[in-house]
């Protein structure tokens, strides 16, 4: 077990190099100039490759490259190119913001998905299954932007029974949890889906199974042979699907943060994009990448607990 | 003859299909005594599988029961789920075809052979641990301490099997019911199993419905034999009359298919055809497509049950005047 972890972050190495090298290339080769954008429209050509020089924009994008990555290595994202602020700190700022919705969003969302796949999987072909697989299409249908907007209508404006937008607590206190459910179920809806469409299936397969007749054979109760015989097989393919929702969801939170009014990494990263503020991009970029491989790797981990046939491989 | 312990009265099973209702099992009727091995042999389709998921009350939801299944006093057909749950496991037990697929992955060996304990005889984390190592060592399970950490996939078929063995033995079952228990095994390794069902059954008392496909597996357990054929019981007979006086035009072609290697003029002989398709109406015998005495009335009209002498009942026109008991169920 300690082995596959102790494996597994090695390879993260090689990965997270290519990672940041491909988000490096794409910037530069996108249209835009850093330095029209810092100098203004009344710039002269000269402040304009003074400020170039001034970056290292001149220098071979290799050149470029290895100083940002020998930065990244010692924990230094690079300053902005806008506000001259550093980037770990900007981005440290306002990380906590997005991770706390991610992790709602994604707790809203596996506890929505798999309670109501798991319903639908043994209530098959009911009223209830068709109920399920409705509101499955109906939340991966539905855009977030418009989702936040009617939830800020009805719940907000209309009924205030949770504020409109901002986030200006902690998410263990109750205002703040208050703060949180709105965007939340934004965000979460359209991973509920996925995830119940996945545990659906995923239990109807496991269902079928020769140790569950087994299991109910011993006469064991028929909530421990779902809930238990039965979901622990099941979990094994949703926690993938929850494992890479997670990953959507914290690049996803940019539309959300932007409909909630939420000082989060992902309106960061508009303005920045907006600013071609390349090393804020970067960092912002590099941030939720390497968020998304570590969420995979977590998800391994518990592929083996779950799986003890994985343990060996 | 000792008092039956498990008694089935006219059972019917019927699949609700796409295509309308398709019998499985039609008017069953036997018994199994204390102590018996009781072998219901017939080939795959032929509803004996059914019949013993009936008796267990683990039919899929499709399926529907009719009919009686009497134990302890009680109709099996008639319990709710919670009544029946509590027999299963605990004084009725069975174990499977398929031991590579019978045990749960995801738990240890321990955990799946400790639950039926805690489930049935409330015995608490330590004593049921306790107790399980001793059902390990009774099915003969090498190192049960160490077997019990392990993952049914760190087993072999063989292993696994007794593991389910001793699951189903674990609250000691008035009756055990094996579903083809070895057809998945080696044959060294099914000859091993065999003997340690008939072994514990000896040491137990318990009563054992023996389902198998394999007539040389029927000559070595069986005390009495139910001959399946299309979802009907078409011969019963103690094991050594089937064996020595078969009525049945099937029950001789079953008996003339097994191998026989002591006699060097034996030829092998298959039943030529297939069983009919499960739902297909099919007019008179059943079985008169395949049957090499098939007479015209076989062709029109289904046979009723025969008695040649106590204890032994055919289905077969051919038997009709040996009848000892013309008061046998007309059958339409």
């Amino acid at each position: 077990m300690a082995g596959l972890i102790v494996r597994r972050l090695f390879q993260l190495i090689p990965l997270l190099l290519g990672i940041s090298f491909i988000v490096f290339i794409s910037l530069h080769l996108a249209p835009g100039d850093p330095a029209s954008m810092i100098g203004g429209p009344t710039a002269t050509r000269e402040d304009l490759a003074s400020i170039r020089e001034d970056l290292g924009l001149n220098d071979p994008l290799f050149t470029q490259y290895f100083r940002y990555i020998s930065g990244v290595v010692q924990g230094d994202l690079g300053y902005s190119y806008q506000t001259k602020q550093s980037v770990t700190e900007a981005i440290m700022i306002r990380f906590p913001n997005t991770f706390n919705l991610a992790i709602a969003s994604i707790i809203v969302a596996t506890v929505i998905g798999v309670g109501a796949g798991m319903i639908s999987a043994i209530k098959q072909n009911t009223s209830l299954d068709a109920l399920s697989t409705i509101g499955a299409l109906a939340g991966i249908s539905i855009p977030n932007f418009w989702l936040g907007s009617v939830l800020i209508l009805l719940f907000a404006v209309n009924w205030q029974w949770f504020p409109a937008a901002g986030v200006t607590q902690p998410p263990w206190t109750l205002q703040g949890m208050k703060e949180l459910i709105l965007p939340a179920i934004t965000l979460g809806t359209g991973s509920a889906a996925l995830i119940a469409r996945m545990t659906r299936s995923a239990v109807l397969e496991v269902i079928r199974q020769d140790y569950i007749r087994t299991a109910r054979a011993k006469g064991v109760k028929e909530k421990s042979v779902i809930l238990l015989h039965c979901m622990r097989n099941a979990m094994i393919p949703v926690i993938t699907v929850i494992g890479l929702n997670f990953g959507f969801l914290l690049g996803g939170t940019i539309i959300t943060e932007q409909v909630f009014a939420i000082n989060g990494v992902g309106r960061l990263m508009i303005q920045a994009i907006a600013n071609r503020d390349y090393t804020m991009v970067q960092g912002a970029v590099l941030l939720v990448a390497t968020l998304f491989v570590l969420v995979n790797l977590l998800v391994d981990i518990l592929y083996a607990l779950i799986d003890p046939r994985i343990r060996y491989e | 003859m000792k008092d039956p312990v498990l008694t089935v009265e006219g059972l019917e099973v019927r699949f609700q299909g796409a295509a309308g209702e398709i019998p499985a099992v039609q008017g069953a009727s036997f018994s199994v005594h204390r102590g018996e091995v009781l072998c219901i042999v017939g080939e795959s389709g032929c509803g004996k599988s059914i019949t013993s998921l009936s008796v267990m009350g683990l039919l899929p939801g499709s399926a529907e029961a009719e009919g009686h299944i009497r134990f302890d006093g009680r109709d099996l057909l008639r319990l709710n789920r919670e009544e029946i749950r509590q027999i299963r496991g605990n004084d009725i037990s069975m174990i499977f075809q398929e031991p590579m697929t019978s045990l749960n992955p995801v738990f240890t060996v321990g955990f799946q052979l400790m639950e039926p304990l805690v489930v049935h005889r409330n015995l608490s984390k330590k004593q049921a641990f306790e107790e399980a190592v001793r059902l390990l060592e009774r099915v003969g399970i090498p190192d049960p301490g160490r077997r019990m950490e392990q993952y049914p996939h760190e087993l072999s078929g063989g292993m696994r099997q007794r593991v389910m063995i001793a699951i189903a033995l674990s609250c000691e079952p008035k009756l055990l019911i094996a579903d083809e228990p070895t057809t998945a095994l080696d044959v060294t390794i099914q000859a091993q199993i065999l003997e340690l069902i008939l072994k514990l059954k000896e040491d137990t008392g318990m009563s054992v419905i023996l389902i198998t496909h394999d007539m040389g597996v029927v000559a070595e357990t069986a005390d009495r034999v139910l001959v399946m054929y299309a979802g009907k019981v078409v011969e019963e007979a103690d094991v050594r009359t089937l064996f020595e006086d078969p009525k049945h035009p099937y029950t001789k072609g079953l008996l003339r298919s097994m191998p026989n290697v002591d006699d060097d003029t034996y030829t092998l002989e298959a039943i030529p055809g297939t069983l009919p398709k499960p739902g297909e109406i099919q007019q008179g015998c059943p079985f008169h497509p395949r049957c090499p005495e098939a007479m015209d009335r076989c062709r029109e009209e289904n046979p009723r049950v025969f008695t040649h002498r106590p204890g032994h009942m055919s289905r077969c026109w051919l038997a009709e005047e040996e009848d000892q008991d013309h008061a046998g169920e007309s059958v339409g």
